[in-house]
C-alpha cells in the first residue's frame, strides 16, 4: 500500500494533487486537464501496469453533508414531525469542485488497486476522454455524460445510454427531483403513449440525518 | 441489375434472444455484421438515485433486483461496502453462510446461463435440465429467506438469521400423491445442510449430464467454436472480468486474488481458457460450476461442526431479538430506532467488489456520514462486456450474434440499473 503511494508520488511528481489512503484503498487526486496523461503513465509503466479500468462513476457533491434534521441537540428541544428538506449542514469539507469523476483502476499484473478522482467545477463540465487509453471507458462515459451532463471531450459518440430517448435533464445531479418531470400513460383518445407533468408527491419518510457522535466509528 | 445495399436490422427489445430487454441496431452486409450498436436503458430504474433517498438497510432488497439471476451476490456486496465503511467484520459462521450462498448463487446462475445459452443455439433440453435443478437451489432460498429469489438475506454484520432446522417438505395435494411426494421429500428429511449436502453430491453427476449433450456436440461446437475470439490484451483493455477475462486466458478470480470472508480458508480451483472464443467460456463456466460444489460442500461440514452467532450483537446496526424486545426497554428503543432512523455510517469513501459469477461485481460507496448513501454506484460485469458487443460481433454472421449475446450472460437488471 505505502509503496504504491510512494511510487505515485515518483512517478507523477506534481502531477498527483493529493494521495490518500483510507480503509485500505488509494485514492488519487489529479486535475482534469491530466487523466489522460496520468492514465497513460498508470497502463503503461510496467511496475504499475494498470490495464484494466472497471469503472467511471460521477459524483455531485453539491449537497454533501446536508441533514434535514439537526439532531445534537434533539433531545432537550424534540423534534418537530414535519420533515423540512435539507436545511442543517455539517462542516463538510470544501470540494474543489460540485462534480467529481471517479476512475477504478485494477492491475492484474500487480493485484493492486487505484482510484483515481478528478474534481470539476464549471458548468457545463467538461474533461478530456480516456477511450484512447482504456477502450472499456467508452460506455462508462456516455453514462456518466447521460446522467450527470459531464461533457467529456474527445469521445467519440457521446450520446445518452440509459434514459428514454429524447429525456431532458440530467437525473442523478442532486437538484434533479427523485420523482422526475415527467410520466407517461396509455392516452385511450389518441391511441398512443403520452408524456405528461408527474403526479406523484415525493414523501421523505425517513429524513436524512448527520450524527457526529462517532457511535459507529469502532 | 437490383441495387445491392447494406441494411439496417433492429433485433429487439423484444425478442427471445435478447436475454430480456436489448434492442440491437444492426448493419448488415447480406448475412454479416458491419456494425452492432446495442441501445440500453429500458429497464433502468434508477436503483442508484433511490438508494441515496433511503437509509442503508432499505436498499439491500434494490440489490437483489440488480442481477436479478444472482441475487445474493449483489447484496454481498453491498453488504460488504457498508460494513467496511462502519468498520466492522460480521462473525465467522455468517461468512461461511455468505460464501455457501455465493456458490449456490453462482450454480444458480450458471444453470440459468446454460439453460438460456442452450436454448438460443438449438438444444431445448438444456433448458429443461437445468431448471431441473435450479428448483432445488431456489426452495434453499425459500428455506432460508422465505423468497424464492430476491431475498434480502445479508446484513451489514452478519445475515439475517440462522439456517432452518428442517428443510421443508413437499406435501399431499390434489396435483401430488402421496407416493409422489415420497419421493419428492426422500432427501428433505433432514435439516437444509443435509439437503445442500446432498445437492453438493449428486450435483456433479448432473454437470456430467449437461456435458454429454453439449461438450462433444457436433453442433453445439459448431455454433461456439471460433465465435467471439478476445485475445487477452483486448479482453483487459474492455473492461472484461470473470469468465469471460477467464476464457480468455488469464487467470484472475478475486476469490483467490483478494480473497474476502472465508475464501482464503477454502481449497477449490479457477478454471482458465485458452483460445477466448465462445466455446471456452462455456467450458470455464460448466467447470466452475464443479468448484461451486466443492466449495459448498466444504461449507457444509464446516457448518455442521460449528454452531454460532450468525450476525453481530451491536443492537445499534442489527435489530434485538424478538423475545428481548418483549421485556427490555433499551432494546425495544435500539429496534425503534434501528427500523425508524437506521444507523449513521461514518463519512468517507469505499469500493467493495464480490466475484460475481458475471465478473467483478462493485459497489462504489461515498458517505457523508447521514444514515443514507450519499452516493452509490454499482460496477456491473455485464455493462462492460455488452459494450464490447460492436467490436464481438462484427465480421460475424447474424446467427452468431445470439451466440454472443448468449456467452456474455447478460442480465438487464444490472446492465440498466
Amino acid at each position: 500500500m505505502n509503496r504504491l503511494v510512494e511510487r505515485l508520488r515518483e512517478l507523477l511528481g506534481a502531477r498527483a494533487l493529493d494521495l490518500i489512503v483510507d480503509r485500505g484503498e488509494v485514492t488519487l487526486v489529479v486535475d482534469g486537464a491530466d487523466v489522460v496523461d496520468v492514465g497513460e503513465a498508470l497502463r503503461d509503466t510496467p511496475d504499475l501496469a494498470f490495464k484494466l479500468l472497471l469503472d467511471v462513476s460521477g459524483v455531485d457533491y453539491q449537497t454533501y453533508g446536508q441533514a434535514d434534521w439537526r439532531t445534537q441537540e434533539a433531545s432537550s428541544t424534540g423534534f418537530s414531525r414535519g420533515v423540512s428538506r435539507a436545511q442543517e449542514t455539517v462542516e463538510a469539507p470544501a470540494f474543489p469542485g460540485r462534480f467529481g469523476v471517479v476512475y477504478h483502476l485494477l492491475s492484474v499484473a500487480h493485484n493492486l488497486r487505484l482510484r483515481m478522482k478528478a474534481y470539476l467545477g464549471d458548468e457545463p463540465p467538461r474533461l478530456p476522454s480516456v477511450v484512447d487509453v482504456w477502450p472499456a471507458a467508452n460506455w462508462y462515459e456516455r453514462e456518466a455524460f447521460d446522467l450527470f451532463g459531464i461533457l467529456f471531450e474527445g469521445h467519440p459518440d457521446l450520446r445518452r445510454i440509459l434514459t428514454d430517448y429524447g429525456f431532458i435533464g440530467h437525473p442523478f445531479r442532486k437538484d434533479f427531483p427523485l420523482e422526475g418531470h415527467v410520466e407517461v400513460r396509455y392516452d385511450a383518445e389518441k391511441q398512443r403513449v403520452v408524456y405528461q407533468p408527474v403526479t406523484i408527491e415525493n414523501r421523505v419518510l425517513v429524513p436524512r440525518v448527520i450524527r457526529g457522535d462517532g457511535r459507529h466509528g469502532h | 441489375m437490383p441495387e445491392i445495399r447494406n441494411m439496417t436490422l433492429n433485433f429487439g427489445p423484444q425478442h427471445p434472444a435478447a436475454h430480456g430487454v436489448l434492442r440491437l441496431i444492426l448493419e448488415m452486409d447480406g448475412e454479416v455484421i458491419e456494425r452492432a450498436d446495442p441501445h440500453i436503458g429500458l429497464l433502468h430504474r434508477a436503483t442508484e438515485k433511490l438508494a441515496e433517498s433511503k437509509p442503508f438497510n432499505q436498499s439491500i432488497g434494490y440489490m437483489d433486483r440488480l442481477d436479478y439471476v444472482s441475487m445474493m451476490c449483489n447484496e454481498h456486496a453491498y453488504v460488504m461496502a457498508i460494513e467496511r465503511l462502519l468498520g466492522i467484520t460480521p462473525p465467522i459462521r455468517a461468512q461461511y453462510i455468505r460464501v455457501m450462498f455465493d456458490e449456490i448463487t453462482r450454480i444458480l446462475n450458471h444453470l440459468m446461463w446454460l439453460g438460456a445459452h442452450g436454448l438460443d443455439i438449438g438444444a431445448m433440453t438444456m433448458f429443461l435440465y437445468c431448471f431441473r435443478e435450479r428448483e432445488d437451489l431456489m426452495d434453499c432460498y425459500e428455506a432460508v429467506s422465505g423468497t424464492r429469489m430476491h431475498a434480502t438475506y445479508y446484513r451489514p454484520g452478519g445475515v439475517y438469521r440462522d439456517l432452518p432446522d428442517r428443510m421443508p417438505q413437499y406435501e399431499v395435494s390434489k396435483w401430488r400423491s402421496e407416493a409422489e411426494c415420497r419421493e419428492l421429500n426422500r432427501n428433505r428429511q433432514g435439516s437444509m445442510l443435509d439437503f445442500i449436502d446432498d445437492f453438493a453430491d449428486r450435483f456433479p453427476a448432473c454437470v456430467d449430464e449437461y456435458e454429454t449433450l453439449l461438450t462433444d456436440n457436433r453442433i453445439w461446437k459448431q455454433r461456439t467454436v471460433d465465435i467471439g475470439i478476445v485475445t487477452p490484451e483486448r479482453a483487459l483493455a474492455l473492461g472484461f472480468t470473470g469468465p469471460m477475462l477467464r476464457g480468455s486466458g488469464i487467470a484472475w478470480d478475486l476469490r483467490k486474488k483478494q480473497p474476502y470472508e472465508v475464501y482464503a480458508d477454502l481449497d477449490f480451483d479457477i478454471p482458465v481458457g485458452v483460445n477466448g472464443d465462445c466455446y471456452d467460456r462455456y467450458l470455464v463456466r460448466v467447470e466452475e460450476m464443479r468448484q461451486s460444489a466443492r466449495i459448498i460442500k466444504q461449507c457444509v461440514q464446516w457448518l455442521k461442526a460449528n454452531p454460532g452467532p450468525v450476525i453481530l450483537e451491536d443492537h445499534k446496526l442489527t435489530p434485538p431479538k424478538r423475545g428481548e424486545m418483549k421485556g427490555d426497554m433499551e432494546s425495544l428503543i435500539h429496534h425503534f430506532k434501528l427500523f425508524t432512523e437506521g444507523y449513521c455510517v461514518p463519512a468517507g469513501e469505499v469500493y467493495a467488489a464480490v466475484e460475481h459469477p458475471k465478473g467483478e461485481f462493485g459497489i462504489y460507496l461515498v458517505s457523508d456520514g447521514a444514515n443514507k448513501p450519499y452516493r452509490l454506484k454499482a460496477r456491473a460485469p455485464g455493462f462492460a462486456h455488452l459494450s464490447a458487443m460492436n467490436e464481438l460481433a462484427t465480421g460475424h454472421m447474424l446467427a452468431d450474434v445470439v451466440a454472443i449475446i448468449g456467452t456474455m450472460d447478460i442480465v438487464f437488471g444490472e446492465i440498466d440499473r
